[in-house]
C-alpha cells in the first residue's frame, strides 16, 4: 500500500462481507420455501424475502466496488485519496440507508413502505431490483455523485492510467444509467424497455468495465507483468464487451413490445457476449504464466483466475445457452434464467470484489504478502466449496428449467401442464439445489473464518529469468 | 498478442466501438419509441389501467410472479392469465379476479401461499383491467402456449 488513504476501503469491505452473510440468510430461506412452499409464510412471504435478498446483492456488490476503487484509484493514480473524509462519511451514508431500506422490507408491508416513503409522488418502487422506495434511489444517486467526484479530483491530480480511464468510465456510467430507474410511466412497455437501461446496461455494460479494471489491477500486483501488455489486453477485452452488449441488449426486447428487428439483433450481437468473457481467461492465464515474481499470496491469484473461469462460464456459457431468439422464446423466464443469473452475478461479480478483497484486506491489515499459509489453506477450501456449490445450483436449476420448459412451454394448449403442476414435478431437483446451497453456505463459512486464522507470514520469491 | 498490434490500437477499438454502438443503440431505440404505440395499444391506458399496474407495484406482485416472463419465477406467468382465466370476456375474468383474490391464501399445507392482500372491488378490478391490457400488447405472439 503506497498511501495511508487507501485505508478508507476497509470498512466498505467489512460491510459488504456482513451483507454478503445476510444476502446468503435469505437465499437460503428461498432455496427452502421452494421446497417447502409455506416455509415462514405469512411472517416473511416469498416476494419480501427475494426482494432482500437480490438488493443486499446489488448493495454489497457496490461496497466491494467503492471499497475497490478507493483501494485502487491512488495506488493508480500515485497521489492520496482526494478527500478520506467524504468517503468515510458516505460509507456512514450509504451504509445507514440501505440497513434502514432493508429493515423497512422486512418489517413493514410493501404497500405501507410506499405509503410511507410517498412513493405516489414519484413512483419508482415494485419493479425487478428496483424495489427500493424513491427515497433511498435518491441516497444512492447523492453516495454515488459524491464518490465518482471524490474518485474523479484523484485521477484528474494524478497519474491517468488506462486502469483508473476504464475504472472511472465505468463508474460513471453506473451512476448515469442508474437514473433511468426515475422513469416509471403508467405505460408498461416503455417502462420495460428503460428499466433494461438501468439492469442490463450495468451488468452487461458498464460493471464489466469495472470488472476489467480490478482484474486488470490485481494482475499487475500479483504477477509482476509489464503494465503495456495488460493494458492492452484490458482495452481489448472491453472494447468487446461493449461492442457485443450495447446491442445485445436486444435479447431483453424479445417479448415485452418492441419490434420484431431486435430478434436479429439481439441474438447475433448477444451471441458475440461470450467472447470477451473468453479473452478473459486466456487473458488472466497468460498473465500469470508469464508472472515475473511468486507473489505471496497465492490465493488471490487463483481468486483471479477463477473470476475469468467462472465469469466466462456464468456470464459466458449460460448466457448463450438461451440467448437466441428461437431457443429464447421457449426458456425466457424459467429456471434456465434462473442457472444464468446466479453463475454469472457470482462467477463475474462477487468473485472480482472476493479477489480485491483477497489481494487488499491483508495488505491493509499489514501483510504486503498475504496471509499465512494456513490462512490461506483455508481459503483456499472456501474457494473451492463455492465454486462447486454454485456450479451445483445452476446445473440443478438448468436441468429444473430444461425439464420446466418441456412439461410447460413446449407441449401445446391442451397437453401443456400448468405452472404449478409443472413446479409440483420438479421438487427431487429443487432438493438437490438446496444441497449445493448448503455447500455453498459452507464455503462463505470458511472464507470468513480464513480472516482469524494466524500463523507465519509468506514472502515473496524471484523468479530467475 | 503481437507487436504490431499496439495499444494505440487496443484504444480505439474500445472508445470507438462502445461510442459507434452506444449511438447506435440510442438510434434503434429512437426507431423503436417511433414504432411502439402502433404495438402496445396506448391508447387504452385508462385511468383504471394506469390505477392497476401501480397497484401491481405498490404490492410487489413481481417479486413471486412474472409478466411478460420477467420477475421472480416462484408463481404463474400473469401476462396471458387473461387469456388463461377469461375465455375473452372481460367481466368474467373481473369476476374470477375477484374470488381468487379474496380467498388467498389458500392454506394449503406445504403449498406456496399468495398473502391476502386486503385489496378492495375497485383495486381489483383495477388490477384486471391492467392486466387485460398487458395481454394485449404485442409481444411477437409469446409465450408458446396458455400455460405461459
Amino acid at each position: 500500500m503506497k498511501f495511508s488513504s487507501q485505508m478508507v476501503a476497509k470498512p466498505y469491505f467489512i460491510f459488504a462481507m456482513v451483507l454478503f452473510a445476510g444476502q446468503l440468510l435469505f437465499g437460503g430461506i428461498l432455496g427452502l420455501q421452494y421446497v417447502i412452499g409455506d416455509f415462514l409464510f405469512p411472517y416473511l412471504p416469498f416476494n419480501v424475502a427475494r426482494m432482500v435478498h437480490t438488493n443486499l446483492l446489488i448493495v454489497w456488490l457496490l461496497f466491494a466496488f467503492m471499497g475497490a476503487s478507493y483501494y485502487l484509484v491512488p495506488e493508480e493514480a500515485d497521489t492520496e485519496l482526494h478527500s478520506p473524509l467524504l468517503a468515510r462519511i458516505l460509507f456512514w451514508v450509504f451504509a445507514a440507508a440501505g440497513v434502514a431500506t432493508i429493515l423497512g422490507y422486512l418489517f413493514v408491508p410493501y404497500a405501507e413502505l410506499a405509503k410511507l416513503t410517498y412513493n405516489e409522488l414519484l413512483p419508482t418502487m415494485g419493479r425487478e431490483f428496483l424495489e427500493q422506495p424513491t427515497i433511498t434511489k435518491i441516497g444512492i444517486v447523492i453516495v454515488a455523485l459524491g464518490f465518482v467526484f471524490n474518485i474523479g479530483m484523484t485521477i484528474l491530480k494524478g497519474r491517468k492510467t488506462v486502469i483508473n480511464m476504464v475504472l472511472v468510465t465505468g463508474l460513471i456510467g453506473l451512476a448515469v444509467f442508474f437514473l433511468f430507474s426515475f422513469y416509471n410511466p403508467s405505460n408498461l412497455a416503455l417502462d420495460k424497455y428503460f428499466w433494461w437501461w438501468t439492469v442490463h446496461l450495468w451488468v452487461e455494460g458498464v460493471w464489466e468495465l469495472i470488472l476489467g479494471a480490478i482484474l486488470a489491477f490485481t494482475l499487475i500486483k500479483v504477477t509482476g507483468v509489464d503494465r503495456e501488455v495488460i493494458e492492452k489486453w484490458l482495452y481489448v477485452i472491453i472494447g468487446m464487451a461493449l461492442i457485443s452488449g450495447l446491442i445485445g441488449m436486444g435479447h431483453h426486447y424479445f417479448w415485452i413490445g418492441p419490434g420484431e428487428y431486435w430478434l436479429w439483433l439481439g441474438s447475433i450481437f448477444s451471441a458475440i457476449e461470450p467472447i470477451p468473457f473468453f479473452m478473459m481467461v486466456v487473458f488472466a492465464f497468460k498473465m500469470v504464466r508469464e508472472r515475473r515474481h511468486e507473489h505471496g499470496n497465492s490465493i488471490a491469484v487463483t481468486w483471479a483466475l477463477g473470476t475469468a473461469v467462472m465469469g466466462f462460464l456464468g456470464a459466458g456459457v449460460w448466457g448463450f445457452i438461451h440467448t437466441l431468439a428461437p431457443v429464447n422464446y421457449f426458456t425466457h423466464g424459467t429456471q434456465i434464467t434462473a442457472a444464468h443469473g446466479h453463475l454469472a452475478f457470482f462467477g463475474a461479480y462477487v468473485m472480482i470484489s472476493l479477489t480485491i478483497i483477497s489481494y487488499a484486506m491483508p495488505i491493509m491489515r499489514g501483510r504486503p504478502q498475504g496471509n499465512s499459509l494456513q490462512a490461506q489453506k483455508v481459503e483456499r477450501f472456501a474457494f473451492w466449496a463455492m465454486c462447486i456449490g454454485m456450479m451445483g445450483i445452476t446445473l440443478a436449476l438448468t436441468v429444473a428449467g430444461a425439464y420446466q420448459v418441456a412439461l410447460q412451454r413446449m407441449p401445446g394448449d391442451a397437453e401443456a401442464l400448468s405452472f404449478m403442476a409443472t413446479q409440483g414435478k420438479l421438487m427431487p431437483i429443487y432438493w438437490v439445489r438446496m444441497g449445493f446451497g448448503v455447500l455453498f453456505i459452507g464455503g462463505v463459512a470458511a472464507y470468513f473464518t480464513s480472516f482469524f486464522v494466524g500463523g507465519k507470514l509468506p514472502e515473496a520469491v524471484k523468479i530467475e529469468s | 498478442m503481437a507487436d504490431q498490434f499496439n495499444k494505440g490500437m487496443a484504444r480505439n477499438i474500445y472508445y470507438g466501438g462502445g461510442v459507434f454502438f452506444f449511438l447506435l443503440l440510442v438510434g434503434l431505440t429512437l426507431d423503436t419509441l417511433r414504432v411502439l404505440p402502433e404495438r402496445d395499444h396506448r391508447e387504452n391506458i385508462t385511468e383504471e389501467v394506469a390505477h392497476g399496474k401501480e397497484l401491481w407495484e405498490n404490492n410487489n406482485c413481481i417479486g413471486c410472479h412474472t409478466l411478460m416472463g420477467e420477475g421472480a419465477y416462484f408463481a404463474p406467468e400473469l401476462a396471458n392469465v387473461y387469456d388463461r382465466y377469461g375465455q375473452g370476456n372481460e367481466e368474467a375474468f373481473k369476476a374470477f379476479l375477484q374470488s381468487w383474490m379474496s380467498i388467498q391464501p389458500l392454506g394449503v399445507e406445504g403449498r406456496r401461499q399468495m398473502p391476502q392482500f386486503n385489496l378492495s372491488t375497485d383495486e381489483v378490478d383495477a388490477l384486471a383491467a391492467f392486466l387485460i391490457w398487458t395481454s394485449r400488447i404485442n409481444d411477437n405472439d409469446w409465450p408458446p402456449n396458455i400455460q405461459g
